[in-house]
């Protein structure tokens, strides 16, 4: 398979703390992909320099061959990238369906005067993204709550959400920043599940970030570990389980020593 | 062990708050002696609205003591207990602690004299507090009078929440309908029975509604659309007519409802802006001031340096593009700031616009401190009828096609990015919304509204002046939209009629308005933060699940 996002030598620098350093990494177009790392080791850094959200100081990202380092948010996000957030960022007094027709703003074409005029594009337009929001709520789960405003959802529902909205742009790759955070083992379940459905009959490509290593062991087809900004280690979950840089990184060098993780 | 434990919990139960009680008195005593000093109790006192019986002035005095003694019949038992008989005891002790804190008043400002500070401090202002019976008997009848009304408001907390909104709806509808008596018919007030019919009325309406509203609406929903959509068609029609009629009540209500009609125009179009996208502009007089301009250097016979001159119809669409021009213009400099830093940045611009009209500069282009004058009427009115019942017509169809732009855009695609942008612009963005292009389009549009306003304010008083462009325009629209709700559409209406209806029936309230505003504000920002009629959402999946 040929690669959908190439990372090379990506450095962020928050004055004196780089964040991000010299970071390569390679995701395959529908691999479900991991970055792990401990708290601070740079993952949520990496995610908004690939959003456009921080523009890094050296290296460059290449999206389906075409350099996005630099460029806007919004262009970005047009070109096919879209990204959920570790604390989850709802419109929160948006209906939850508004949640999902602002992800599809990108799909609809009508503007100013189309609005006002309300000419029959706009009104199909507006049709189609309605019918969008709720084919996409009822995909994950959410049917027939599309009316409420999104700050009244429980949290498992919020998660949803901001999942369906970032499918409503209708990405090629999808970025989820902790999906799994605050999930009971039955959710956690289904949300493997969910993404499994995501690349196979969405065809879209995954890059996740995860504490949870039930989720990053059961679903990554590569997983990425990151310490201090930097690769410590990278291969198929069962690969990184055994590298002790990795085990030194989670749990200290002593842990490595004295061969607490033995098997 | 057990019985400790059971006598707490029955403490916990009924614990009363008596202290708060007193504070909340005594708040109400300071608001009362503040209200007094500041002169409102004799400035109103000429202004009767229950004939014989009270002034404005004492139905300000009326308001604190009910509101203050409710407030504290409340504070007792705490919000969520229920109120007991206590309550009525707790509203009296209020009441009495505000009237005691008045006559201390009286008795110090008899002794000293306060006038060398608080000029207002008069013997007419002692008179008024003591009820014309001189000290003693006037300061002990104040005081019964004062738990009396306490009671009364305490007692009001025991009524079922249903009658009491039903109740305090009825209090409110009777000054007002009063003033709106004598502002507009030049009546005197309403007399005592006409106050309690005016009370039964709103009292029973009011009761009547809840209790048979939800219901009629329930039906409404299970009628058929196509019935459904003839009532509302019916409801609408009763309100055009309505709008239509209302130059009728004569020259001067026409005035009044000319100027809430420009602020209702100003405020719709500042709510796409503030409301809708998030901005926070409160340099929005500059586009009113930019409108008026246009208006007055495009149709005033008096402009000789410009060789043509047009009709008020012909200019208004320049004064629109001047409008969207000048929006965009404000737009692309601030388009990285945000919050407070957009407010600062804005309200300066609105000061550059009025300084620069001002100025000895452009004085012989656009006049500087003499404005200009003899800006043509835009439509003359037939036999019989003043200018500003005929440009009622012109405000209204400005209210309704501002409207129904706002209504369109904020139901559509831009709408929603707007709405996307306030509540976070990062995620917005990170939604492939373009900002420049979405702020850049809420502020053209919300520019152009606020043109349309200042032309027809041209026409209105056919003469403009740089001072009629201050920063008090914006902050008024915003006030408006603030306590209407924002983003909310109706709100706009409820706010303008609010603080720019009521204020222009009281004339005696101007030299109050700003300390009224103030307390307005504050009150919604503590009470109702989310405005008077705050913005719905409309539903949009089970609306369209009903038709599949």
């Amino acid at each position: 398979m040929a690669p959908i996002l190439e990372a090379h030598r990506v450095t962020k620098r928050f004055g004196g703390l780089t964040a991000v350093s010299k970071f390569d990494v390679t995701i395959e177009e529908q691999s479900i992909h991991s970055i792990i790392g401990p708290n601070g080791a740079g993952k949520t850094t990496f995610f908004n320099c690939v959003t456009g959200f921080y523009r890094p100081e050296e290296g460059s990202i290449l999206f389906q061959g075409k350099r996005i380092d630099g460029m806007a948010p919004d262009r970005i996000t047009r070109s096919g990238i879209a990204r959920t957030y570790q604390n989850i960022r709802l419109f929160s007094n948006m209906t939850v369906i508004e949640n999902v027709m602002v992800g599809y703003q990108g799909h609809l074409k009508s503007g100013w005067f189309g609005a006002v005029a309300r000419t029959k594009r706009q009104r199909e337009e507006e049709k189609r993204a309605v019918e969008e929001g709720r084919r996409l709520l009822s995909f994950v789960g959410l049917a027939g709550r599309g009316d409420l405003l999104a700050k009244n959802l429980p949290y498992g529902d919020q998660r949803r959400l901001e999942i369906a909205r970032a499918l409503a742009i209708g990405p090629r790759l999808l970025l989820l920043d902790e999906p799994a955070a605050g999930m009971n083992p039955v959710e956690t379940q289904d949300l493997m599940n969910f993404i499994r459905r995501l690349r196979d009959e969405l065809k879209i490509t995954i890059l996740l970030i995860e504490h949870h290593m039930q989720v990053v062991m059961g679903i990554s087809d590569i997983v990425t570990v990151m310490d201090f900004g930097e690769k410590i280690a990278e291969g198929t979950p069962r690969e990184v389980q055994t590298n002790p840089r990795v085990i030194e990184a989670y749990l200290g060098r002593g842990a490595v020593e004295h061969g607490v993780v033995a098997s | 062990m057990t019985a400790t434990t059971l006598s707490r919990t029955a403490e916990k139960e009924t614990t009363l708050h008596w202290s708060r009680v007193v504070g909340t008195g005594l708040i109400g005593g300071v608001v009362a002696i503040y209200v007094g000093l500041v002169g409102m109790i004799e400035a109103l006192a000429g202004r009767v609205v229950i004939t014989g019986l009270l002034t404005t002035g004492q139905v300000i005095l009326l308001g604190v003591y009910l509101l203050m003694s409710y407030q504290a019949a409340q504070k007792l038992t705490g919000a969520d207990a229920k109120a007991g008989p206590l309550s009525v005891v707790a509203g009296a002790l209020a009441g009495l602690i505000i009237s005691i804190m008045l006559a201390l008043l009286v008795v110090i400002g008899q002794q000293i004299n306060l006038r060398a500070m608080f000029i207002n401090a008069s013997p007419r202002l002692w008179e008024l507090l003591t009820l014309g019976r001189g000290v003693p008997t006037g300061l002990v009848l104040l005081m019964a009078l004062g738990a009396v009304l306490g009671a009364l408001a305490g007692g009001l907390a025991l009524l079922p929440s249903r009658l009491r909104r039903a109740v305090s709806l009825g209090l409110v509808a009777v000054p007002i309908v009063s003033i709106l008596n004598t502002a507009l018919f030049a009546g005197r007030g309403v007399s005592a029975l006409g106050a309690l019919l005016i009370f039964a009325f709103f009292t029973a309406i009011s009761y009547g509604w809840s209790s048979v509203g939800g219901q009629a609406r329930e039906r409404v929903a299970a009628l058929p659309s196509g019935q459904q959509r003839l009532l509302k068609m019916i409801g609408w029609s009763a309100v055009a007519l309505g709008a239509l009629a209302l130059p009728l009540l004569g020259p001067y209500p026409s005035e009044i409802i000319d100027t809430v009609g420009i602020y209702v125009l100003m405020g719709l179009g500042l709510n796409i802006v503030v409301g809708f996208a998030g901005l926070l502009d409160l340099g929005y007089v500059a586009f009113f001031a930019l409108g008026a301009y246009t208006i007055g250097i495009l149709t005033s016979p008096e402009i000789t340096w410009l060789p043509l001159h047009l009709t008020w119809w012909e200019a208004l669409p320049i004064a629109i593009l001047v409008g969207v021009i000048s929006g965009t213009l404000l737009g692309i400099p601030v388009l990285q700031m945000r919050g407070d830093y957009l407010a600062i940045v804005t309200l300066g611009f609105g000061e550059i616009i009025r300084l620069i009209f001002l100025s000895d500069w452009l004085k012989p282009l656009v006049g500087g401190s003499n404005g200009i004058t003899r800006i043509p009427r835009a439509v003359p009115p037939p036999q019989g009828f003043s200018d500003q019942q005929v440009l009622w017509y012109i405000v209204l169809a400005g209210i309704v096609v501002a409207a129904y732009i706002a209504t369109r855009l904020k139901y559509s695609r831009i709408g929603r990015n707007w709405m996307a942008m306030r509540e976070d612009e990062d995620v917005a963005q990170a939604m492939g919304i373009d900002l420049v292009k979405t702020k850049l389009l809420a502020f053209a549009t919300g520019a152009a509204l606020s043109a349309v306003g200042g032309a027809i304010f041209a026409t209105k008083l056919t003469s403009i002046y740089p001072h009629s462009f201050n920063l008090l325009v914006s902050i008024n629209v915003l006030a408006v939209i603030i306590v209407g709700g924002m983003g909310s559409i109706p709100g706009v209406l409820v706010g303008a009629l609010a603080l720019v209806g009521l204020p222009e029936l009281l004339r005696e309230f101007a030299e109050y308005r700003l300390l009224v505003y103030g307390a307005v504000l504050v009150f919604m920002m503590l009470k109702r933060p989310e405005g008077l009629l705050p913005e719905a959402r409309r539903k949009l999946e089970l609306h369209e699940g009903e038709e599949v």
